[in-house]
C-alpha cells in the first residue's frame, strides 16, 4: 500500500479530474453571472421553473415514500396469497422509464383514448358534458413518476424492515405497546435513515426528469435548461440555471447525508432473529393482494400492455431498416459505454485499493458523484468546455494550417461518451468496489506466499472473483445508456438517432403508436437488472 | 534455519516493531506473545514479506531475504502463511483450495498430495466442498493444508485461532502442534493468548511496545521472567516488598526466602518479590497465617486471595473442598524455587 503521492498517481488523478471536470464547470458558471438575462428570467419564467421543480421533487417523493413504504410493510409482515411473487414483481415499474409511462397514458386517457371514449359510449357523454382530470399537468406528472420511482423506498424499506429484530417486538409487547403501537413507535422510527434515502434518490430523478414534463409541458429547470439553450441561444444562460438545478440537488444529498449521520441505528443483539410476520385470510388477504397490486398495474403492467398493444398494431416496423438501424445505434453506443465506464470503474477502484491516498480517495469519490446530477447538466458541463476546445482547435489549425477540424469533440460520440461515464461511472464504482472488497487483502498475500507473482494473482484470484461484479455492472450501465433521454438527446451527433431519442420523438409528434415499438424495446431490455434484483430478493427473501 | 538480527519495521514515521532478534532451529515452534498493538503480526508480516523491514536482517537458512535495501518477494521466500481470517479463495472448493500453490506441479502429484494432506489435517472426502460448506475450524484446517501443500521452509501462523470457540482451540492448537512436529516444519505462531502459546511452542517471545521482552522456553518465562512485564503478562502472580539481605537471600512478610545462585542485587536494596499462586499452598497446620479477602470458584481449585503482612495481597490456588468464609484466617506454607525479584524504583512505596 502506497501512503504518498508519486508521479505513478498522476494519470489516475487526471482522469478523476476529467470525470470532475463537467460538474465545476457548471458550478463555475455562477462565477459569471449575465445580470440581463437573470433579470429577463425572473421576472418571467423563472420563479415558475423553481416552483415546479420542487412541487415536483417534494410531490413524488412523499408519493414515492407513502406507496413504497406501505408495499414494503405489507411484503414483509404479512402474508397473503401471492405475496412472494409480488414482492419481486412489485419492483418492474423501475423497468419503466418515466417519459414511456408518461406518453403512454395520454394515449390511454386523453380524450380520443379508451377510457374516456369507452365512459363516453358507456353514459351517452359528450364532449365538455363531463369532468375528467387532465394528465397531462404537473400532478399527472408527479403520479407517474410516483409510479415508476417508488420502487427506490420499496427496496431499502423493506430490507429496514426484514432486518429488524424479533427480540424488539417483543420488548415492545412486553412493554404494553400493541402491534400498531409498535409498528409506529419502533420500527418506523428505526427504518427512517433508509425511508429518507430512498425518499432522496426519488427526488433526485424527479429534479433530473426530462422527458414527462417536457411532454406534458410543465416548464421546470429541466426544460427551461434546454429552452435557454436551444431556444435563446444563451449557452451561459442554460449554464447557470443547470448550476441551480445542480446545487438543488447537491443539497438534497447534503440533508440525506445529515439526517443519516445523526441517526445510525445499530440492533446489536442476535441478527438472526426472523421478523414474525401474520398469516392473512378471507377478505383480508384479499384485500392485501388488491392494494399490493394496483401499483404493479398502475405502473408496469397497464402501460406494457398498451405498449405492446400499440407496438402489435405497428409490427411492420419491426422488419424496417429505420428500426434497424435505431437497433444498430443504440445498442452498439450502450455496450461501447458499458464497456469504456467499466473499465473506467476498474481502473479507478484499483487505483483507490492501492493508493491510500486521501487526495486519491476524494477525486475518486468526487467521480462518482455524477449520478446524482441531472443528465441535463452534465451535458451542459460536457459541451460548454468541449465547444470551447473545438472551436479553438479549428481555429488554430486553420491558421497554422489551413485546414478546418469543425467540431472533432462536441459533435461526435466523444462528448456522448464522456458524458455517459460522467453520469453512469457511480453505477459501475459501486458493484465493483463491492466485489474488490470481498477480495481481502489477505487473499493476495496468501497467493503471493504460495508462490504466485502479482500478475498471476490477477488472473488467479482477482479475475475470477471479480467477473460477477463486472458482468453486473457491464449490465447496469448498458441499460442505463440505453434509457437516458435528455444528455442523448444534447450531445448526440447531427441524425444520430437511438431507441429513447426516436421513441420520444415521435411521441412529442403524437405519433404513439409509432414510439412504442422502440419504447418497449428499451423496457423490456430494462427488465434485465430488475430480475437479477428480484432474483437476489428471492434468495433471501424465501429465507425469511 | 530462522535468524531474526535487530529487525525493526516502520510504517511512514512510527516504528512498530524495534530491534528483534531471535532464532530457530530447524523444526522448532516459536510464538510471539504480547498485547494487542505490540507488534508482533507487524513482525510476521515482515518475515513473510509483506513489509520491508527499516533496519536488521531477516534470515532464512542462512540466506538473506529481508534487509535495509533487500526485500525476496513473498512468492520467491517458500514461507506458508496460515492468516487470521484463513484468507481463502471463496470460488475454489476446498481441494483447489490446498492444490492452489502446487500449479506447477503435474496433476497427479497434486492428487497425491491433495489425499495426503486431507488425512493429514482430518479433511478426507472433503476435497469437493467449498469454503462456505465448512465450519470454523475445517476451514482453519484447509488453511493449515493449503499453507504446507507447497511445503514450505518455514509456516508462519497470524492468531490462527481467534476466530474459534475456546475448546475447539485447544484440541486444535494440540492436533496443529502435532502436524507440524510430524513434518518437522519450522513455525512462528503469533497469538494474544499464552495458554496457546504454552501449548504450541518449544520458544516463546513476549512482545510490548514493539520490543521483545524476553526470548525463552514456557518454563523460564513463567518461572524466571526477566522484567516486571513478562511476569505481569504470562501467568498469574503478585508483588509483595521485600529487602535483600545479601545476595542471595530476601526478607519478606512471608519470611525469609534464598536461592543457590546470586541475584544480582546488592544486601540492602528494596525489591518486589514475584509470588505465583502456586508457590502458596494451603496448609492448615502451618503457623503463617493469611486472611481471606475473595475466593472464585474454578472447579477443581478455588483461588483466594489473601492478605498478609502490611496490606500486601497474594493468591492461592487451593483444592475446591477446602472451603473457607471471607475474612477467615487461614494457614498457607510458601514455597519459591525461583526468586523473582524487581528492584523498586525510588517512588514507588
Amino acid at each position: 500500500m502506497r501512503y504518498n503521492l508519486s508521479l505513478r498517481q498522476l494519470p489516475l488523478l487526471l482522469l478523476c479530474l476529467l470525470l470532475c471536470a463537467p460538474l465545476l464547470v457548471v458550478l463555475q458558471s455562477v462565477l459569471q453571472p449575465d445580470w440581463q438575462l437573470w433579470q429577463h428570467l425572473t421576472s418571467t419564467v423563472l420563479p415558475d421553473y423553481l416552483q415546479n421543480s420542487l412541487l415536483l421533487a417534494f410531490g413524488v417523493g412523499i408519493g414515492a415514500l407513502l406507496i413504497g413504504t406501505s408495499l414494503a410493510w405489507l411484503v414483509v409482515f404479512y402474508r397473503f396469497p401471492g405475496r412472494n411473487l409480488l414482492q419481486w414483481a412489485l419492483l418492474l415499474p423501475l423497468a419503466m422509464p418515466a417519459y414511456i409511462i408518461a406518453y403512454t397514458y395520454t394515449g390511454l386517457l386523453d380524450f380520443a383514448g379508451p377510457v374516456q371514449s369507452l365512459l363516453r359510449d358507456t353514459f351517452h357523454w359528450r364532449y365538455g358534458q363531463y369532468y375528467f382530470p387532465e394528465i397531462r399537468s404537473l400532478g399527472g406528472a408527479i403520479l407517474l413518476l410516483s409510479l415508476v420511482l417508488y420502487p427506490y423506498v420499496y427496496l431499502l424499506a423493506r430490507t429496514a424492515f426484514a432486518a429488524q429484530s424479533q427480540r424488539l417486538a417483543e420488548a415492545s409487547l412486553s412493554l404494553g405497546l400493541n402491534r400498531r403501537q409498535h409498528f409506529f413507535r419502533v420500527t418506523l422510527p428505526m427504518a427512517r435513515p433508509a425511508l429518507v434515502t430512498g425518499m432522496a434518490l426519488a427526488m433526485m430523478e424527479a429534479f433530473a426528469d426530462y422527458g414527462t414534463v417536457q411532454y406534458f409541458g410543465v416548464p421546470t429547470l429541466t426544460t427551461g435548461i434546454f429552452r435557454t439553450w436551444f431556444g435563446m441561444g444563451q449557452q451561459q444562460g442554460a449554464a447557470q440555471l443547470a448550476a441551480l438545478l445542480c446545487s438543488m440537488v447537491l443539497l438534497l444529498i447534503y440533508l440525506e447525508l445529515a439526517s443519516r449521520k445523526q441517526l445510525h441505528f445499530y440492533y446489536s443483539g442476535q441478527a438472526h432473529q426472523q421478523v414474525q410476520y401474520r398469516q392473512l385470510s378471507g377478505v383480508k388477504a384479499l384485500l392485501a393482494l388488491l392494494l399490493a397490486l394496483l401499483p404493479l398495474l398502475l405502473g408496469f403492467a397497464i402501460p406494457a400492455s398498451q405498449l405492446a398493444f400499440w407496438a402489435f398494431e405497428q409490427w411492420p416496423t419491426l422488419l424496417s431498416a429505420e428500426f434497424g438501424r435505431l437497433l444498430w445505434h443504440s445498442f452498439s453506443l450502450a455496450l461501447g459505454a458499458a464497456v469504456l465506464v467499466v473499465s473506467l470503474a476498474l481502473l479507478l477502484a484499483y487505483g483507490m485499493r492501492l493508493h491510500k491516498h486521501w487526495l486519491v480517495q476524494l477525486l475518486v469519490r468526487m467521480s462518482g458523484m455524477g449520478y446524482a446530477i441531472p443528465g441535463t447538466v452534465i451535458a451542459i458541463g460536457v459541451m460548454l468546455p468541449l465547444g470551447f476546445v473545438d472551436n479553438q482547435l479549428d481555429l488554430w489549425l486553420e491558421q497554422q494550417f489551413g485546414i478546418r477540424s469543425g467540431l472533432l469533440f462536441s459533435g461526435t460520440l466523444f462528448a456522448l461518451l464522456l458524458a455517459y461515464a460522467v453520469r453512469f461511472l457511480a453505477v459501475a464504482l459501486q458493484g465493483i468496489e463491492a466485489g474488490l472488497g470481498q477480495i481481502k487483502p489477505s487473499m493476495d498475500q496468501a497467493a503471493r506466499s504460495l508462490g504466485l507473482n502479482a500478475r498471476q494473482v490477477l488472473w488467479r484470484v482477482h479475475v475470477p472473483l471479480l467477473r460477477g461484479s463486472v458482468l453486473t455492472a457491464l449490465l447496469l450501465v448498458f441499460v442505463d445508456v440505453l434509457k437516458e433521454l435528455p444528455a442523448t438527446l444534447l450531445l448526440r451527433p447531427f441524425n444520430f438517432n437511438t431507441l429513447a431519442v426516436r421513441s420520444f420523438e415521435l411521441a412529442s409528434d403524437e405519433r404513439l403508436a409509432a414510439a412504442a415499438l422502440p419504447a418497449l424495446t428499451i423496457v423490456l431490455v430494462g427488465l434485465g437488472p430488475v430480475l437479477l434484483l428480484a432474483r437476489a430478493i428471492d434468495k433471501t427473501g424465501n429465507k425469511e | 534455519m530462522l535468524q531474526l538480527q535487530q529487525v525493526s519495521v516502520a510504517y511512514q514515521t512510527s516504528q512498530v516493531v524495534k530491534a528483534i532478534c531471535f532464532s530457530l532451529q530447524a523444526g522448532e515452534i516459536g510464538c510471539l506473545v504480547g498485547p494487542s498493538g505490540s507488534g508482533k503480526t507487524s513482525l510476521l508480516r515482515a518475515i513473510a514479506g509483506f513489509e520491508p523491514v527499516s533496519q536488521g536482517q531477516v534470515l532464512v537458512n542462512g540466506e538473506v531475504v529481508s534487509a535495509v535495501g533487500v526485500q525476496q518477494n513473498p512468492e520467491q521466500r517458500q514461507i506458508g502463511v496460515v492468516f487470521q481470517d484463513y484468507a481463502l479463495f471463496p470460488h475454489l472448493t476446498v481441494g483447489e483450495n490446498i492444490c492452489f500453490g502446487l500449479w506447477r506441479q503435474p496433476k497427479a502429484q497434486q492428487q497425491q498430495k491433495l489425499q495426503q494432506l486431507l488425512q493429514l489435517v482430518g479433511l478426507s472426502g472433503m476435497a469437493g466442498r467449498f469454503i462456505h460448506q465448512l465450519s470454523g475450524g475445517q476451514q482453519q484446517r484447509v488453511a493449515l493444508a493449503r499453507a504446507l501443500a507447497p511445503e514450505p521452509r518455514l509456516i508462519l501462523l497470524d492468531e490462527p485461532f481467534s476466530g474459534l470457540d475456546a475448546d475447539l482451540r485447544d484440541s486444535l492448537a494440540r492436533d496443529i502442534r502435532d502436524i507440524l512436529k510430524q513434518l518437522n516444519i519450522t513455525a512462528v505462531m503469533v497469538t494474544h493468548d499464552q495458554h496457546e502459546a504454552f501449548a504450541m511452542a518449544d520458544w516463546i517471545g513476549v512482545m510490548a511496545h514493539g520490543s521483545l521482552q524476553q526470548w525463552g522456553t514456557p518454563y523460564q518465562l513463567y518461572h524466571q521472567p526477566s522484567n516486571r512485564f513478562v511476569a505481569d503478562f504470562i501467568g498469574q502472580g503478585d508483588l509483595i516488598r521485600g529487602e535483600m539481605l545479601d545476595g542471595y537471600q530476601v526478607k519478606t512478610c512471608l519470611g525469609l526466602f534464598r536461592q543457590a545462585q546470586h541475584t544480582g542485587f546488592a544486601a540492602g536494596t528494596a525489591v518486589d518479590l514475584l509470588v505465583r499462586p502456586d508457590d502458596i499452598l494451603h496448609d492448615d497446620a502451618s503457623p503463617l497465617r493469611a486472611k481471606v479477602l475473595s475466593r472464585a470458584f474454578r472447579g477443581a481449585h478455588m483461588l483466594y486471595q489473601l492478605q498478609v503482612g502490611m496490606n500486601e495481597q497474594i493468591s492461592c490456588l487451593a483444592p475446591s473442598h477446602h472451603q473457607h468464609q471471607l475474612g477467615e484466617m487461614i494457614g498457607i506454607s510458601v514455597q519459591i524455587d525461583d526468586l523473582v525479584c524487581f528492584a523498586r524504583a525510588v517512588n514507588q512505596v
